[in-house]
Order: C-alpha cells, then structure tokens, then sequence
C-alpha cells in the first residue's frame, strides 16, 4: 500500500465537489425565490441537495473514487406548500385572480448557503493540512 | 544490513497508523452533512499492539495453547459516541473533528520529527563524520 496521504487529497476532493453542488441549489433556489408562476405545478419549488457517503468499492467510479468521500446522492424538490396567492392584477394570474410564488423562504437559504460555504472552508482546511504534512514528508529525505 | 532494515524502528509503522487516522478524520469531516453518517475512530493503542512483538510465553507442553493476540480481527475502528445526537442520524460534530484533526496533524509531525532524527542519523553513520 502506496503512502495514503493522497487519499485524504481525494476524500477532500468529493466534499469540495458535493458542497458546490449544494451552493449551486441554493444560488439556484435563491435567484427563483420572487418567481410566480400561472399554476401550482409550474410553480418553481427549492431544491434540496441530499448527501451520501461513498462506503463500497461499487460506489466508485469516475468523479467520486475515494471511499470515504461523500457524493451527491440526489436532488429533491422541497415539499412545502407552494404559496398561492390573490393577484388579479398580475399577468399570470389564473381564472380566479390567483398566482403561484415558489416556496422558497430566503432566510432559510442564506443560512443553508453560509452552512455550505463553511463546510467548504473545512474541507479546504483539511486538505491543506494534509499538503503541509506532505510535503514535511518529503522533506525528510533532506534532513 | 540488519541494522539499517530496523533503523526506522516502529516509527515507520506509526506513521503509517497516524496517516490512516488522518483519513479517518478527513472522511469524518466530509461527511458532516450526509444523513445517517456515523462518525468513526482509529484505536491507535490497538492498531499499534499489532506491530509490538508478542512477548513469548514459554510451553512446556505440547497442550500449551500458544500467545495469542487477545482480538486477531481488530482493526482498531470505532464509533464515536455523539455529545448531542443530531436528528438525521448524522454523529459527526464537526467541532470535534477539527480539534482531532488538529491534533493528528501534532501527532503526525511528532512522528516526522523521530523519523527524521533517525534518517540523519543514519546520515551521520554513513558519510563517518
């Protein structure tokens, strides 16, 4: 077995992978959060990101080949209600004066986004750590 | 060439221990935000005891059972046990890893530390200075 530090290059790697994926949903939800929309179904919903641990040989393929490392497992619609609400007035409003606004509380999402980008900030950490460590490995053979 | 194959002595092995460990910890700190995660420990005083010579115990009699090691299938992981269980299962508190991870990274430099007193010395030995 090769020397393993890489592996936590890697394990790091994913986590980058999977938090920017989650800040892309959140930019995402953020930027749809005044839409409305002429039905409840085209109402835009938030989407949330679920997380899933990479435990198994199988699991390993192109993109995500460290287990241990975490991946993006799917990408959920949220299931709050979708607010309707009473707007004659405006131009996509249905038969009876209603629009549908996307369910998405901004509040909630800035706090989701600082909690993503504070992970991030881990993982960088991490990795960095493990290239200082490396390279005083390296190192040794000067001594 | 006997005592240049155990120069490092059981430095080596522990670096490698301590290197495991690390990954641990950087999987754990990864896993901060998957559900049902559990957050996992190396046992480093038992994944070291592997590496320790096993003091012979001396058979008189063909019956004698032989040393064995006490737990031939650890391999020193284990759970942590959460201060505050999470809701979605998760048990990586991640003020927790930090401060690990912190100190592996020590203990990982300790390590580097010996096993570079070792190499210049045998550095020392080698050019007769």
């Amino acid at each position: 077995m090769a020397m393993s530090i890489d592996n936590i290059f890697g394990i790091g790697g994913t986590a980058l992978n999977a938090q920017l994926v989650r800040m892309n949903n959140t930019a995402s939800n953020l930027a749809n959060a005044g839409t409305t929309a002429p039905s409840e179904k085209e109402a835009y919903r938030g989407k949330r990101t679920v997380f899933k641990a990479l435990m198994d040989e199988e699991m390993i393929h192109a993109g995500a080949p460290y287990i241990g490392g975490v991946k993006v497992d799917k990408i959920v619609d949220d299931t709050k209600p979708i607010p309707r609400v009473f707007d004659p007035s405006n131009p996509l409003a249905d038969g009876e004066g209603f629009v549908y606004q996307a369910n998405v509380n901004e509040v909630t999402e800035m706090v989701d986004l600082m909690a993503a980008s504070r992970s991030y900030q881990n993982n960088v950490e991490v990795v960095n750590t493990a290239r200082e460590l490396m390279m005083r490995t390296l190192d040794m053979i000067k001594a | 060439m006997d005592v240049l194959s155990n120069a490092l002595g059981i430095h080596e092995k522990a670096l490698r221990v301590r290197n495991q460990r690390m990954e641990l910890l950087a999987r754990n700190i990864a896993n901060d935000d998957t559900p049902h995660f559990k957050a996992r420990e190396l046992d480093f005083k038992s994944v070291m005891a592997e590496f320790q010579p096993a003091d012979n115990m001396s058979s008189t009699h063909m019956t004698h059972f032989p040393h064995a090691d006490e737990n031939p299938d650890d391999d020193g992981m284990r759970y942590r046990v959460p201060f505050s269980a999470s809701v979605d299962g998760n048990t990586v508190e991640l003020s927790v890893e930090q401060a690990k991870y912190g100190k592996a990274a020590a203990d990982y430099q300790a390590t580097l530390s010996f096993l570079e007193n070792r190499v210049s010395s045998i550095r020392k030995a080698l050019r007769g200075e």
